[in-house]
């Protein structure tokens, strides 16, 4: 009976521990269920099926015959669009005017007199020419942004039109580009997606990746080691979720940026509404345990450390592009490309000298948000490399704070006698266009024509001047186990040893006080052997007598 | 007539307080020459957070001890004189070298000769103030908007003043005694042997307190 009741013991010990374990491992992994936070994703319901409207049933000819169906419902989104600089492709800042239609970058340089090949990312149908209908309602192109089928795509020289029969493009290439189905288009139209805002966003430059640094087609459908916002295993937002819109005026934007957003979390009712910005979520004190690093956020941006590299994703980024040695032709006397070992393209007759980088190293500057940008008609000093767009700040500066930027380097022409940045036609924007670098292979013709589209001299010679432009860089961001450690910066040599206007811990600075530290310290040292070596010898000395 | 007696000079709480602030600034002093960026040794981050540890636990220390201070009525043993300062300053220039005997002579009423008191209490009123309030400046001062610069400066010349100091004060520790460990035992077991006069009585200090 005894030893009975010992094993019943023993049973029951043996049971509840198990229990135990059983508890033990059940708690933490119920705790650690996944965060469930609602997304804006891709047309995952709504209240109305488009594919059973009539006036969506079609055929439809054209763009802009889907534009005036949708406008019969969504009467002012049209109206809306036009207030926007997806729209207006200007904007104006202090007092400089900016957006596309006025600046120059060191990509393919400027929009005018290029305008068919630049606009096909344009929100509109048509914008060919300087006289496009800025008016005309169904030049809205509701599609781009609204498909969800993945097969609505603008064609890269129709000037923001699909293509309506089968064209080839680029022209020899074999690539063919067929006419999307615009009734199922339009029956299936949803909110925008990460593939829909990187249909233009993700090519900046004239191709995926080219551009930005932290903008490819990786973020299309990307994992969590890459992109911890938009992972399509995790929290899975799309471009909007951040970048909202308010009658379709999208937050964010790259000519006024909030390079120190104070708000906080953003709260309806009450502040500037804009979630572009990390801290409209994260607030201004971010970190949860470590209240040193909270302090950072005064002077360095959450993209320094939470953005460890530029182009983290499958492609990478174009760093260099040398416009000069544009125009050689092979031994037939044809234009050709040079292919580096992964295809991409570092030689080009119609473009010059690419370079091509991924996982590279920011450049890191103060920045306030404000940006001086290059505008047309602007003269430049040949002398030193033009900085496109001038970040402002400094360390002196409360408002500035310490940004990551990728630095796109270029050589590019510019008129030695007048000192102006050359506006080149580069795009034979007709059959008629015999004076298009990517026809004539000819700077000065190119350069005629394009210095006119703009109503600014020329004075017939081309010249090239080196030139650099900052991005900025705020989205690839990282998983927190991926942050810049503190040594990264704090340390000699760190990666902030451009920015020597301020004292940083762990760089050794303040010489002056380090020499006079060593110089004190080694004084009393010497002093102190030396007292200790007389009184011994003195000593010595004593005993003997 | 003079003689020696074994006399209990250091009271627990004294030498806890000498030895844990000790461990305190030397631990603050390596991390804090990592932090200036003077080498690497437990990695930046880490020294950081041990900086701050340290420099966190020397302000509790040393608030207990202004209160021991009080408490204790032992201030009073750092009131400034100029009372044999000369004689003091005339011993370790000259006569250390020529065996003459200390001038002050300690007494569990007068712990610090006046070359002491003067250092310590500069230690006290200036020393100390200007690196907890650097120190403080310094861990928020982005948040504050204070240049960090001139913060930085003056706390790392405070760091070389105290090197200095940690220099000489160990020189005369370990070489002015009978052996190395003369001066040095008092302070982990409270007892020194004291030269005393038979009518040595008790005058302006107070006794310390024997807990």
């Amino acid at each position: 009976m005894r030893s009975r009741k010992k094993f019943a013991g023993f049973l029951i010990g043996v049971g509840s521990l198990l229990l135990g374990l059983g508890l033990v491992s059940v708690v933490p992994s119920s705790a650690a269920a996944p965060l469930v936070i609602p997304v804006q994703g891709v047309a995952q319901g709504g209240t109305a099926d488009h594919s059973q409207f009539e006036i969506l049933q079609g055929p439809f000819a054209t763009g802009p015959e889907v534009t005036a169906a949708c406008l019969t419902c969504h009467t002012r989104a049209a109206q809306h669009i036009m207030q926007t600089t997806h729209w207006t492709w200007e904007q104006k800042v202090n007092d400089q005017l900016l957006g596309k239609n006025n600046v120059v970058n060191n990509f393919c340089i400027a929009l005018s007199s290029n305008e068919p090949r630049c606009t096909s990312c344009h929100i509109g149908y048509g914008y060919k020419d300087k006289t496009f209908d800025f008016t005309k309602e169904t030049n809205v192109d509701c599609l781009v942004c609204h498909d969800t089928t993945g097969t609505y795509k603008k064609f890269p020289a129709g000037a923001g039109h699909p293509v309506y029969e089968a064209r080839e493009f680029p022209v020899g290439s074999g690539k063919m580009w067929n006419p999307p189905d615009l009734a199922l288009v339009a029956q299936n139209v949803g909110k925008t997606s990460r593939a829909t805002c990187g249909a233009c966003h993700f090519s900046g430059g004239g191709g995926d990746a080219v551009k930005h640094g932290d903008l490819d087609t990786s973020l299309i459908n990307p994992d969590r080691q890459f992109d911890i916002h938009m992972a399509a295993d995790g929290l899975n937002f799309t471009c909007a979720t951040c970048h909202n819109a308010v009658d379709h005026n999208i937050a964010g934007g790259r000519y006024v940026m909030q390079a120190k957003d104070t708000h906080g979390v953003d709260i309806l009712g009450r502040d500037d509404q804009n979630r572009a910005s990390c801290e409209s979520c994260h607030g201004l004190t971010p970190h949860r345990t470590d209240a040193k690093l909270n302090e950072h956020v005064a002077r360095v941006a959450c993209e320094t450390c939470h953005i460890p590299a530029l182009a983290r994703g499958d492609q990478p980024t174009k760093m260099w592009w040398d416009w000069s040695e544009a125009g050689k032709m092979n031994t037939e006397g044809a234009p050709f490309k040079i292919k580096d070992a992964e295809g991409y393209d570092i030689y080009d007759t119609q473009k010059g000298e690419f370079a091509w980088e991924r996982n590279v190293v920011p450049e890191y500057v103060w920045f306030n948000g404000e940006i001086d940008h290059m505008v047309i008609g602007r003269q430049i000093d040949p002398t030193h490399p033009v900085v496109i767009n001038a970040l402002k700040g400094s360390a002196d500066d409360d408002k500035a704070r310490i940004w990551p930027v990728k630095a796109f380097r270029a050589r590019q022409p510019y008129d030695p006698n007048t000192n102006l940045l050359i506006i080149p036609n580069l795009f034979p924007n007709s059959p008629e266009d015999k004076e298009a670098y990517w026809r004539s292979y000819d700077w000065i013709a190119a350069a005629s024509t394009g210095m006119a589209s703009v109503n600014q001299p020329f004075s017939g010679e081309v010249a090239f001047v080196e030139s650099v432009m900052y991005w900025p860089q705020t989205h690839m961001v990282a998983p927190k186990e991926q942050a810049l450690a503190c040594e990264a910066c704090h340390s000699t040599n760190g990666r902030l040893a451009a920015l020597t206007d301020f004292y940083m811990p762990g760089r050794l600075q303040h010489e002056g006080l380090n020499t006079f530290g060593t110089v004190l310290v080694g004084v009393v040292l010497l002093g102190v052997i030396g007292h200790g070596a007389a009184r011994l010898i003195l000593r010595k000395n004593n005993k003997k007598s | 007539m003079k003689y020696t007696k074994r006399t209990f000079i250091y009271p627990i709480f004294e030498r806890f307080w000498h030895w844990s602030q000790a461990a305190l600034i030397i631990t603050l002093g390596l991390t804090g020459f990592e932090i200036h960026g003077t080498y690497r040794l437990v990695g930046f981050g880490n020294a950081v957070s041990i900086h701050n540890t340290a420099a966190i636990l020397l302000l509790v220390l040393v608030a207990f001890t202004i209160f021991w201070h009080f408490a204790t009525g032992q201030w009073k043993q750092y009131v400034p004189t100029t009372q044999k300062l000369g004689a003091v300053i005339r011993y370790y220039a000259i006569g250390i070298f020529k065996h003459e005997p200390h001038p002050v002579r300690r007494t569990r009423y007068t712990k610090l000769n006046p070359l002491q008191k003067l250092v310590y209490l500069g230690f006290k009123l200036l020393i100390f103030p200007i690196m907890a309030t650097t120190g403080l400046l310094y861990m928020f001062s982005n948040t504050l908007g204070i240049p960090i610069s001139p913060i930085a400066f003056l706390h790392v010349l405070g760091a070389f003043l105290l090197i200095s100091f940690f220099v000489t004060h160990l020189y005369i520790v370990l070489t002015t005694g009978r052996t190395p460990l003369t001066h040095l035992k008092p302070m982990i077991t409270g007892w020194e042997a004291l030269e005393e006069d038979d009518h040595a009585a008790p005058q302006a200090a107070p006794e310390p307190s024997a807990d």
